[in-house]
């Protein structure tokens, strides 16, 4: 197809590809420090993972490794408003992991017990009676758990739609429905193909979710990331019964309830991903499970309807950790992908650590952990 | 983990299995179903009423002799197929809500309580027409109901208000009704048309299809004839339109031959047509297409009615609206489609068996372009002004949905994880094709360039307590 070139951006110092969250917050990032941002993003943004999320704002439980950026972008996402003009509908509720075996609790403690040696005092442990206070509807098998207070929720697409705003308020360019097909270096600056044509800028930043393996390969970064879906379900209106976000420690649960009184309910619930027609396949099977989950814990929802359930694409790494990262292959190249279904905390800072690689050659927090060469197979015998 | 035999779950289900599965007891669904069971295969019908009929012919097999004489003769013409259909031999699954299909033929339903799944080897959608959204100032309020529903009521159990109602909109179904009330004894204070001198310009271009659907013509303008000769309050080319109340309906406001008028009634009826019921062929990610002039998304299939989802066919008015003996017609040949492909039928006398069944269509869509073009909702009962509420389940209103678009979200689905449009418990079966149409208009492209809401599962409620019995 031949370029239209009335569609193309002359100029551009970064073209990122991917319109998720951390695509969305890499271009406002990149933008308020002045460099000239061109995103392309195949649907429009936040049609997967970032927008379709369980909404979590959690740095509960996270990967050690992560901890130092989460708690720096749970940091922003409590001034939100300042940052990008919007609050995202974030609400602080506080996050509550419960155990329901000595096991669980057990787990639990040692948990907390290691993060404080690592100086992170964010996690609480609290007893069965605490744990009440904070959930009161809670079923009596609870022992206990581990509390965030500062820890939350919003509403995923309306938290990528403040950063895409802001972003173009400070003059990214956004294409969407405007799918990249490949890249590639020539010269000292890199070529997007896409439908619409070739868009091309010395920078690239590949955000592209559970599509970022093959843009990672072509640039000779070959990564074992894996799409996969994750399903969510959400029920009919009911009373207000809770308010903070709610997860288990022996199986899978993330549980929530928003003010309109809908209970929102997921957790790693895998199923299949079909990344050419792109989309996920709900397993009810699965979410039965889940709603099992849900009963046991809260005997009064039996009876209330399942109103929804959907399944986001996301990029799974085998470490569950994602890569942010500096291409060591390619040059000028940012690769920040395989959140493995809990990036969405992340997105603010993500962008933030992507600016950094792009201007600066490094971040201000530890990504070490998040090398894309961290797989690269050892010397073989 | 997931792979391990778990040593509780010693229940173990023999899988439910049938050539074909058919959803939907209505015209097209029993058509089918008497077809496949002709040539052999096995068939299974699910359905949510207690008997078959569908909403054109429910209640049909039961109804007393005197509510088929408030109906009328066209109703109890399905009493036929009906009665072929029960001798058929086809397994008809009735109080059964399906709430999910996959693209690889499961068919899951709840009944009585209970989640049951069948694998079918095709899978027939006969689930028929829903009314258009009416959105108008005061459309939530109680004491205003669909045209639809309030026929639902005259045929399942001879409900009928003993208070004056006013009916208004368009469309065959509003006469039918009024023309049914009329027979029942049922006080109408008035019959507000929203069809103008100038509708029935634009559809005398089609007057030629019309003459050739003359039965059509003749039995409406017979319902026309009746209601007007009951001196019944009249009036036509009403725009402006509006409920009148604040906690619940009082009357209906509207200007009718250039005068503003009130009719006080405590029941409002509302109707402007019906359109392709497309909740299951969304959720299967068929394709689908904009029909202009029926201003409705209709899938889109090839000549047997087979979607782009290998193996899963559409019949009768969920693909589009043709009407009843239409969709009986469209039933027979999808079934025919579906049995040939099973291997019980050859090629070639399938396509024997459906020459005539497809000249018959024809015959009876002679006079649609007429009845769409009369009877075409008017712009400003489709695509309302600001204030209007167009998402009933959320509270989301035109001019939110508008607000929205200038934000950047450019289709339905964005405009539900924005807004919450959409999301409730209709899944935007009551607000989805206002919503296209209002995007279309505030970006000024054509409805088929916005997309639609994509349907998730489960289309049919589910209780966390059933689903949780699954584990």
């Amino acid at each position: 197809m031949k370029p239209d070139s009335t569609a193309l951006p002359l100029g551009s110092d970064v073209i990122i590809i991917g319109g998720g969250f951390h695509g969305t917050s890499s271009a406002f990032h990149l933008s308020r420090r002045g460099a000239k941002v061109t995103l392309l993003e195949a649907e429009y943004c936040a049609r997967h993972a970032s927008g379709v999320n369980a909404g979590g704002v959690r740095t509960l439980g996270r990967h050690h490794a992560e901890l130092p950026m989460a708690r720096a972008s749970l940091d922003l996402w409590h001034r939100l408003p300042e940052l990008v003009g919007d609050d995202g509908s974030f609400v602080a509720s506080g996050q509550l992991q419960i155990a329901e075996t000595p096991q669980e609790l057990d787990e639990l403690r040692r948990n907390v017990a290691e993060l404080n040696a690592s100086g992170f005092t964010h996690e609480v442990m609290v007893d069965a009676q605490q744990a009440r206070e904070i959930a009161p509807c809670l079923a009596h098998h609870v022992l206990g758990g581990t509390w965030v207070r500062d820890d939350g929720h919003a509403i995923p697409y309306r938290a990528v739609t403040a950063f895409r705003a802001a972003a173009q308020r400070l003059g990214a360019q956004f294409h969407e429905a405007t799918p990249a097909s490949s890249i590639e270096r020539v010269g000292s600056e890199w070529r997007v193909t896409t439908p619409r044509g070739v868009f091309a800028a010395p920078w690239l930043v590949n955000a592209a979710g559970a599509w970022s393996g093959e843009f990672a390969a072509q640039a000779g970064d070959v990564v074992p990331m894996k799409p996969g879906g994750l399903m969510l379900m959400i029920t009919q209106r009911v009373p207000h019964f809770i308010d903070p976000v709610l997860g288990a420690t022996g199986r899978p649960l993330s549980f929530k309830q928003f003010a309109n009184g809908t209970v929102l309910i997921g957790g790693g619930l895998h199923c299949s991903a079909d990344v050419v027609r792109r989309h996920g396949e709900v397993d009810f099977k699965k979410l039965a499970s889940s709603a099992k989950t849900v009963t046991d814990l809260f005997p009064h929802l039996i009876g209330i309807n399942i109103v929804r359930a959907w399944a986001g694409v996301e990029a799974f790494m085998p470490d569950e950790i994602p890569v942010i990262s500096l291409s060591r292959h390619a040059p000028q190249l940012v690769h920040a992908f395989g959140f493995s279904a809990h990036g969405f905390e992340l997105g603010p800072i993500g962008g933030q650590i992507v600016a950094e690689l792009v201007l600066d050659g490094h971040s201000t927090l530890p990504i070490e952990p998040f090398s894309v060469d961290r797989f690269a197979p050892t010397t073989v015998h | 983990m997931a792979f391990e035999a778990s040593p509780s779950r010693t229940r173990i289900r023999m899988a439910d299995t049938a050539d074909i599965v058919i959803i939907g007891a209505g015209p097209a669904g029993m058509a089918a179903a008497i077809v496949a069971r002709r040539h052999g295969a096995t068939v299974v019908l699910l359905d949510e009423q207690p008997a078959a009929g569908g909403q054109i012919y429910r209640g049909i097999m039961s109804a007393p002799l005197q509510r088929l004489n408030v109906l009328g003769p066209d109703y109890e013409a399905g009493a036929e197929l009906a009665r072929e259909f029960a001798l058929s031999g086809a397994r008809h699954i009735t109080g059964a809500a399906v709430w999910q299909v996959t693209g690889d033929r499961h068919v899951h339903y709840l009944r009585n309580g209970c989640v049951r799944s069948i694998r079918a080897g095709r899978v027939l959608l006969c689930t028929g027409a829903m009314e258009r959204p009416f959105p108008m100032p005061g459309w939530t309020l109680p004491g205003v109901m669909t045209g639809g529903a309030a026929q639902i009521l005259l045929k399942g159990s001879g409900m009928a208000p003993s208070q004056p109602v006013v009916l208004a909109g368009c469309g065959p179904l509003l006469y039918l009704l009024g023309w049914q009330y009329l027979r029942a004894g049922v006080p109408i204070a008035a019959i507000v048309d929203t069809t103008g001198r100038s509708d029935y310009r634009h559809a005398l271009r089609h007057a030629r299809g019309a003459l050739a659907g003359w039965r059509y013509l003749k039995k409406g303008l017979g319902l026309m004839a009746a209601l007007k000769s009951s001196g019944v309050p009249f009036y036509k080319g009403a725009t402006d339109l509006h409920v009148l109340g604040d906690k619940r309906a009082r009357g209906l406001g509207f200007v009718s031959g250039g005068r503003t008028r009130k009719v006080e009634s405590p029941l409002i009826l509302l109707h402007q047509g019906v359109v392709p019921n497309t909740q299951f062929s969304w959720s299967l990610r068929a394709r689908h297409r904009w029909d202009e002039s029926q201003l409705c998304w209709a899938p889109v299939t090839n000549e047997w009615g087979e979607l782009d989802v290998a193996g899963i066919f559409v019949a009768g008015d969920s693909g589009g609206i043709g009407g009843a003996r239409v969709a009986a017609l469209q039933g027979e040949l999808a079934g025919l489609a579906a049995v040939t492909q099973l291997g019980k039928l050859a090629a070639h006398t399938r396509d024997a068996l459906a020459a005539p069944l497809r000249a018959e269509v024809r015959k009876n869509l002679f006079i649609r372009p007429f009845l769409d073009a009369l009877y075409r909702p008017k712009r400003a009962n489709r695509i309302p002004a600001d204030r209007t509420v167009v998402c009933r389940c959320e509270e989301v209103t035109a001019g939110d949905i508008r607000g929205y678009v200038s934000l950047g979200c450019i289709g339905p689905n964005q405009v539900k994880s924005f807004g919450r449009c959409g999301m409730g418990p209709c899944q935007g079966r009551q607000c989805g094709l206002t919503v296209t149409e209002i995007i279309a208009d505030a970006r000024g492209v054509a409805p088929g360039e916005t997309g639609y809401f994509r349907i998730r599962p489960p289309i049919k409620p589910i209780t966390l307590g059933e689903l949780a019995n699954e584990a």
